[in-house]
Parts: C-alpha cells; sequence; structure tokens
C-alpha cells in the first residue's frame, strides 16, 4: 500500500486532474507525438525554441494519470531550459523511474522527483517516460510519432 | 442405464486446489486471478501430462518405427479425437491442429481466401478481434475484394437487421465471434449461418472466447470454419484447433509447405497429404497437443452445464455490485453475456484501475483488448476488464469490488 501511495501522490492526481501547460500553443516550431499501444496514451507535444533555448512548451492528448503528470510536470521544468539541458534532464529522469540513479549525488529534478515512485512499477515506466520521448523527437525534429513499444 | 444427473454446483473450492498457481500470494496477498479471457490458469493435470510426455516418451510422430514414436503419436492423435468429440465435428481430420486462433483464422483467409475476387465481400462484425479483422484485410488487400463490417449497438449487441442487409450474393465469406472477448457478447450464431448460408456465404466463427464458456457444437451450429486456442481452455499457448467442414478443407489449396504435409516429392510433382495432414506442415506442437487433450479431459469432467451456472452467478453478482458503484460504466451490457466484465471508472484511467487493483493482488487487463473498433464505439481509450473462470468465488468478486473502491480513495 505504501508502494502505491508512493506512486499516486497527492501532487500525482493533481497534475492529472488539472494538468498545466495543456492545449495547443500558437506560434510552435517543433512538434512530436507520442504513442503508448499497450494502454493506448497518446499526447501531442509542441514547443517553441528559440535560439537553443525552450521557450514556451504545451501538450495535448489523453493518458493515465501517470503519463499525463509526467507531461505538465516535464513541460513546467523545461520552460527556459536549452536544448542541451532538456536532454540531460531526460537521462536523470530516466535513471530515477527506473532506479538506476545510484551516483553518489543524485542531480536534483525537483519536483519531477516525484515520480521516483514508479521505479517500483516496472510496467509504468513507459507512462512516465512517453512525455520525455516525445519531447526528444521534438527537438530532433521526428516526423513519425514515437512509439514506446 | 440413465445417465446421472449432472451435478450443476461445483466444489470451487476443490477444484481450486487442482490449479498451482492459484494458492500464491502477489504483494503479499492472495492471487485474484480475474484475467481468464486474456489465458486461463493450467490444472496439475495438463501440466504432469506435457512433463510426462517430455520425461517418458518424448518423439516425433507420424514416421518413426520405434515405440516412443508410436506412444507419442497415439497420444497426439488421442488429444485431436478428444477434440472431435468435445466440438462434435463429424470426422476426426476435421480438426486441423495449428498454433492458435490467430494462425487458424489466417490459414482460412490464405487458403480458402484464394478463391475471393474483386467485387467480392467479406463481412465481419464490429466487436471483432484484431485477428479476426486484419487476415481479412489482408486478404482484401491481395484479392480486391471488399471489407464490410456490421455495427453493434450501444449495449454491445450485433444489430442483426443490419446484419441482414449488408449480406447479399456478393458476401463470400462471414467472420464473425463466438463471444465478444471485450464486451462479453454472445452472438445469435445458428441465425447468423443460417442467413449467411441463405446467400451461400461460408462462415468463421472465431471461437477463441466461447470455447471455455459455452457449448460448442459445429454440426448443430452448421459453421464452416470454427477457430480457438488452447491456452484460453485450460490448456498450453501455442496450440489451438482450426476446425473445417471436410469437403472445404479438401477442396482448398495447403497453407504451409514442409514435412507430413506430403504423400511424395519430387522435383516434377508433389502430392499432398490427407486431411487433417495436408494442413500441418511440419512437427508440430505435440506436448501441446496431448496438453490440449488433458485440458479438455479435465472441462468435460466437470460439465459445460455446471461451469456455465457458476460462472453465469459470478457475472450477475458482479455486474450487480459493479453497477452500484458510482462513476462506475459497463462497457457491454448485451442481454446475452458471459464471463466478461468489461467497464470504466470515472475520472480514472484503466491503466492506474489495473495497477491499484493489482496492488490489492488482483489481476484484471486495463487496455484496448484488441479491440480497438469496439473501444472507438464507445469512445474510451481503454477499458478494465475483469473476466471470469469456473475457478473464481464470490469472495473474489468482492476484493475486485472492494479495490475498485478503493482505485476511487487513492483519486479521491
Amino acid at each position: 500500500m505504501s508502494e502505491l501511495r508512493d506512486l499516486y501522490q497527492e501532487l500525482i492526481v493533481d497534475h492529472y486532474r488539472r494538468p498545466h501547460n495543456y492545449g495547443p500553443l500558437v506560434g510552435a516550431n517543433r512538434h512530436a507525438e507520442g504513442f503508448n499501444p499497450l494502454c493506448g496514451d497518446r499526447l501531442t507535444l509542441s514547443l517553441n525554441v528559440v535560439d537553443g533555448m525552450i521557450k514556451e512548451l504545451r501538450f495535448e492528448g489523453v493518458g493515465c494519470a501517470i503519463s499525463t503528470a509526467s507531461a505538465s510536470l516535464m513541460t513546467d521544468a523545461l520552460k527556459g531550459k536549452t536544448e542541451a539541458q532538456a536532454e540531460a534532464m531526460f537521462q536523470h529522469f530516466q535513471a530515477l523511474v527506473t532506479g538506476t540513479d545510484k551516483a553518489e549525488a543524485p542531480v536534483s529534478l525537483g519536483k519531477l522527483e516525484v515520480l521516483a515512485g514508479v521505479r517500483e512499477f516496472p510496467v509504468r515506466v513507459k507512462c512516465a517516460t512517453l512525455a520525455w520521448h516525445t519531447l526528444l523527437a521534438a527537438l530532433h525534429s521526428v516526423k513519425q510519432p514515437v512509439s514506446t513499444e | 442405464m440413465n445417465a446421472p444427473m449432472p451435478n450443476l454446483m461445483l466444489d470451487v473450492a476443490r477444484l481450486r486446489m487442482d490449479f498451482p498457481i492459484l494458492s500464491q500470494m502477489v504483494h503479499g496477498k492472495p492471487l485474484v486471478y480475474l484475467d481468464n479471457a486474456a489465458t486461463t490458469q493450467k490444472p496439475r493435470a495438463v501440466i504432469d501430462c506435457m512433463a510426462n510426455y517430455y520425461a517418458e516418451y518424448n518423439a516425433n510422430i507420424h514416421r518413426g518405427v520405434h515405440i516412443l514414436s508410436q506412444q507419442a503419436t497415439d497420444a497426439y492423435e488421442g488429444a485431436r479425437e478428444k477434440v472431435r468429440r468435445f466440438i462434435n465435428a463429424a470426422r476426426r481430420e476435421e480438426v486441423i491442429f495449428v498454433r492458435g486462433t490467430t494462425e487458424a483464422i489466417n490459414l482460412v483467409a490464405s487458403s480458402y481466401g484464394q478463391r475471393l475476387w474483386p467485387g467480392n465481400e467479406i463481412l465481419i462484425t464490429e466487436m471483432e478481434h484484431h485477428s479476426n479483422i486484419v487476415p481479412w484485410q489482408l486478404l482484401c488487400e491481395r484479392s480486391g475484394a471488399v471489407l464490410r463490417v456490421t455495427p453493434i449497438s450501444d449495449a454491445g449487441e450485433l444489430c442483426l437487421d443490419e446484419f441482414e442487409r449488408q449480406l447479399g450474393p456478393a458476401t463470400r465469406l462471414v467472420a464473425v465471434t463466438h463471444l465478444s472477448n471485450a464486451l462479453g457478447s454472445i452472438n445469435p450464431l445458428r441465425r447468423l449461418i443460417e442467413l449467411a448460408h441463405g446467400v451461400g456465404a461460408v462462415v468463421l466463427v472465431d471461437g477463441a472466447q466461447a470455447v471455455a464458456h459455452l457449448p460448442v457444437d459445429v454440426q448443430a451450429l452448421d459453421c464452416d470454419f470454427y477457430a480457438f486456442s488452447g491456452h484460453k481452455l485450460y490448456g498450453p499457448t501455442g496450440i489451438g484447433v482450426l476446425y473445417g467442414k471436410a469437403a472445404l478443407l479438401d477442396a482448398m489449396p495447403p497453407w504451409q509447405g514442409g514435412g507430413d504435409m506430403i504423400r511424395e516429392v519430387s522435383f516434377a510433382k508433389t502430392t499432398y497429404n490427407d486431411l487433417p495432414f495436408k494442413f500441418e506442415a511440419g512437427t508440430p506442437h505435440i506436448a501441446g497437443g496431448i496438453g490440449l487433450g488433458a485440458a479438455i479431459d479435465y472441462v468435460s469432467k466437470l460439465g459445460q452445464p455446471a461451469i456455465a451456472a457458476h460462472e453465469h452467478d459470478l457475472l450477475s453478482y458482479a455486474s450487480e455490485q459493479a453497477r452500484a458503484i458510482p462513476g462506475l460504466r459497463l462497457i457491454g451490457t448485451a442481454r446475452e453475456k458471459a464471463s466478461i466484465l468489461s467497464f470504466t471508472v470515472a475520472g480514472i484511467h484503466p491503466h492506474d484501475v489495473g495497477t491499484i487493483l493489482d496492488d490489492a493482488g488482483v489481476a484484471v487487463r486495463a487496455g484496448h483488448h484488441c479491440t480497438m473498433p469496439v473501444m472507438t464505439h464507445f469512445g474510451v481509450p481503454a477499458t478494465v476488464r475483469a473476466s471470469f473462470s469456473f475457478y473464481n468465488t464470490i469472495e473474489e468478486v468482492d476484493v475486485l469490488i472492494h479495490g475498485i473502491r478503493r482505485a476511487q480513495e487513492v483519486f479521491g
């Protein structure tokens, strides 16, 4: 039960109920679509990247609590970050949710760390990383929708 | 001598002891296995009989002169006879062993499908599993035939009037599920088959979901093909059955070429073996076939009426309890229904319900159940599906219901 409570913390349920940065982004210059065929989660990510910096980003789609909250928290966290910083955060985030962040001094991911509970639920890691994989596709201008499979 | 009265009461507590997996704990709680529509658990009799084959008489079949090969052949062909009896096929050679329902349908689409031409039509239904949609789409691409789809109502029942209207002289083949894996709806097969035969179409029945829950009598149904998988009938994975009427199978070209399916091979001309071997190229899943035979022995001993009665009680109770949960929407409310409780919970994604139920020890499926068109019909991305077997109990339904309420608390 405590593991379940770790997974569905209040902050996650809040972001699922009222996701931040949800909706279309006017003036976006990068887009990507993500799809998790296992559960049918879909999301579209739109960014406005200027001189290597993410000025603004928003997402739309349907998903479970974990994928929606993760997208919401990610869009909060990446505003004002450079592309290089965003890619580095993806690495740290992936380590966080897969439980492989065994470094002496783990990098702080701020509110994103609320998703650390996912590591106890291996089948849900894909839900937590869907938004991030979609982000990478958008930054690298991948035209095909990314799939978690 | 009079046949004994069938005992309609199953001793479920005792039967559960036949299934080693059911006594285990998951996440510190007793396993409540309600994912039987995905696959059923295996009784000790099935597990032992397969282990026994490998330990005692493993050999290739149909060709050895030695004793082990003879024993293996007898056991494998004995299993074919058990299948024949179980589905009441007229002849043993009408029972083709395949990998599963999917392979059975692909066999018919590939082989029988060679008779289809541009202008022909294949009629399926909106409630089909992807494995009874995609092989026909592929066949349409190859042959130029057109795929037509009979819609379902919002209760999840086939629109019979529409089905009748869509049938015509162009309809060459009808492919329909016996029991919907996403909705639990039972199709009125005898009526559908009669109508299809009326226009000269052959009918393939996808029996993957039905075979563990409903009586199957292919002669009474008068279906032309009936496909099912062993693993949904308490048997092993990797083995399944295509039943086909002998006259149709005889006239069909072979599907895969290889050993066992031939009579004589030369570079000038190869002649094919008789049924059923014409469609069974290569060394088959011998242990699987024998295991399926053991599974059929097991369920036959319980008796279909007793299984159906118990599962009906479980589904009625579960439906009633589920309806009392605010925000719960049942997907699939057909009058004729079996074994499947598919639902959504307002404000909670099915995947999250699935995780919270898993934490309570309850195994369900959360997803589209390989029926994306059904999800589209009901306007949901996915559902939670609890599916019952004769070894489930009312107490287990209570654990499920409690788990759903728990999910509502977590998201409260």
